[in-house]
């Protein structure tokens, strides 16, 4: 980890699957410790985005650094530092909730003296103390959100990044979701990275937003900065949102609700 | 001077560590499933009860004065648990499709921990179906060699053949990429790898075109050396350890080197 470099730091980043380009010459910088919001219709780039900042996919062209490591070349040394919730709900249904943890915080290399407090602890911040030791199948979507940001959370991580955290919860597990993010956030400074399709939502828990619109960067600032950018009759994120990325979203026809839905 | 001493210990204790770790996580699972032990021992069963008897009666295999059933004792038990393997491409499609896998790769683990847990997995569940064909073949009359030395010979070839197709399987699973194609070829190779080997008559009784079928199959090295073991019948023990080792190492490297398709 390098001092004084940025959370995340992209540039030119370009990414295509076959014929569709999904991610366009991207440039980005998350500064530590924010919380930053990736905002974009269906099709816009923010997984693909992810996936490469996470090293699962490689970079194909431009240039990704994780705290001032490169993807490519220090991916092992990226991972380290990163907790990830991926889009689809993806918690072992075969383990409990206390293992789906545990594994997570040997993975990370928590001491033994400390994995079975910090699992604990981690379970407890949660809310999920009670539901532990049952099989992950058995819980419902909100459990599952929150199993797996207890376990993204276990390593103590430097940059937490989430692909839509909060899709297909109710709004009391949606407030409690971010409740817990900020909580830990507080605790530990650590950077979080989010992408949400609700505007409101980014608007109420982020530092700053970038609109992404057909793999690119449209505009980038405070919540409320955005807002006062449109002088005259915009109201809200959503009025600025429709502003950059058009009517037209054509990059999120069915096609890509279909893709997006498909797990991962 | 002391990095470049340490710098080879690093990846070999992370290695180490997260085998461990990742095995562990999958007799946790294995725990849960107790009930499959009895549905998997269905077909291994009628092979011995309907196949092993008839054929015993008809006496057309030509097996010296060892009596037929004794003789197909051991290759089906080396079919059970090549049946068991081949299932974990499946599986591991399955894992990816649920978001699980991706979430594993973006920890700081080695892809071949990843893969020598699956193998693991695939080994213990061969085990516990060995010792049921076991007991299942000695009710019907066949008289295994119990020296148990010989019986920790036969677990050693059944976790080594166990192995490597398992990770035979997770190539595949990574070349194809869809459970559905992946169902088909599974049952495509089964029958083939189990026909082309000398687990249902001996290797002098096949056509030629079979015969150099068989010496590249390592199923068959693996029957040989259970028979050697279990009934005393002319094994090259040496030779059959050396290519089964030999091919699961070379099956975990090669399954590792593509398990990165999966999530991409
Ligand atoms: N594995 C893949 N193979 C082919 N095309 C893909 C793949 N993953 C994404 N795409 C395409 O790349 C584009 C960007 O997809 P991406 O998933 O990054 O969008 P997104 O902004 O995350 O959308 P959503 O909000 O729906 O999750 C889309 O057009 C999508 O169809
Ligand atoms: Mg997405």
């Amino acid at each position: 980890m390098e001092p004084d470099e940025p959370a995340v730091r992209i540039d030119g980043l370009r990414h295509r699957f076959k014929e569709t380009v999904a991610v366009d010459a991207l440039d980005l910088v998350v500064r530590r410790a924010e919380i930053f919001g990736l905002l974009g219709p269906n099709g816009a780039g923010k997984t693909t985005t992810i996936r490469v900042l996470t090293t699962l996919l490689p970079p194909q062209a431009g240039t990704v650094e994780v705290f001032g490591l490169d993807v490519r070349r220090r991916r092992m040394a990226v991972r380290r530092l990163i907790g990830y919730v991926p889009q689809a709900l993806s918690a072992d249904p075969a383990l409990s909730g206390r293992e789906n943890v545990a594994l997570f915080a040997r993975l990370f290399d928590v001491p033994r003296a400390q994995r079975r407090d910090r699992t604990a602890e981690v379970i407890d911040a949660m809310g999920l103390a009670d539901a532990a030791d049952r099989p992950a199948g058995t819980y419902s979507g909100g459990m599952v959100r929150r199993l797996e940001l207890a376990q993204a959370l276990v390593s103590a991580p430097r940059l937490l990044v989430l692909d839509e955290p909060t899709i297909g919860l109710d709004p009391v597990a949606r407030a409690g979701v971010w409740e817990r993010i900020h909580e830990t956030r507080a605790r530990t400074g650590m950077t979080v990275l989010v992408t949400t399709h609700y505007m409101e939502e980014a608007a109420a828990n982020c530092d700053r937003v970038a609109l992404m619109h057909r793999g690119r960067i449209r505009a980038l600032d405070t919540p409320a900065a955005l807002v006062a950018s449109l002088q005259g009759e915009a109201a809200n994120l959503d009025d600025v949102f429709r502003e950059y990325t058009g009517d037209d979203l054509d990059g999120g026809g069915f096609k890509d609700v279909r893709v997006a839905r498909r797990a991962r | 001077m002391s990095v470049s001493l340490a710098a080879p210990v690093e990846p070999v204790r992370l290695l180490a560590s997260r085998t461990f770790a990742l095995c562990l996580v999958e007799l946790q699972k294995l725990r849960r499933d107790r009930t499959e032990v009895v549905t998997r021992a269905i077909q291994p069963a009628l092979w011995l009860i309907i196949f092993g008897q008839t054929f015993t009666r008809l006496r057309v295999v030509p097996t010296g004065d060892v009596p037929y059933l004794d003789f197909l004792a051991p290759g089906i038990l080396a079919q059970s648990a090549l049946f068991v393997s081949i299932f974990y491409g499946i599986h591991i499609i399955w894992e990816r499709d649920a978001g699980v896998l991706a979430k594993l790769m973006v920890t700081p683990t080695p892809r071949a921990a990843l893969v020598t847990g699956k193998a693991f997995a695939a080994s213990v569940r061969a085990l516990t179906q060995a010792l049921v064909v076991v007991v299942l073949a000695a009710l019907l009359g066949v008289s295994f060699d119990l020296n148990p030395l010989h019986l920790l010979g036969v677990a050693a070839v059944l976790v080594l053949g166990s192995a490597f197709f398992c990770c035979l399987s997770i190539t595949l699973a990574g070349l194809v990429l869809k459970r559905d194609r992946m169902m088909g070829i599974g049952q495509a190779i089964i029958m083939p790898l189990f026909f082309a080997s000398n687990a249902l008559y001996p290797v002098t009784v096949m056509p030629g075109w079979l015969q150099v079928l068989n010496h590249v199959n390592p199923l068959s090295y693996e029957v040989e050396a259970l028979r050697g073991l279990l009934i005393g019948t002319h094994a090259r023990l040496l030779l059959d350890y050396g290519v089964l080792v030999g091919s699961a190492a070379v099956a975990i490297v090669v399954a590792s080197a593509i398990l990165g398709r999966l999530t991409r």
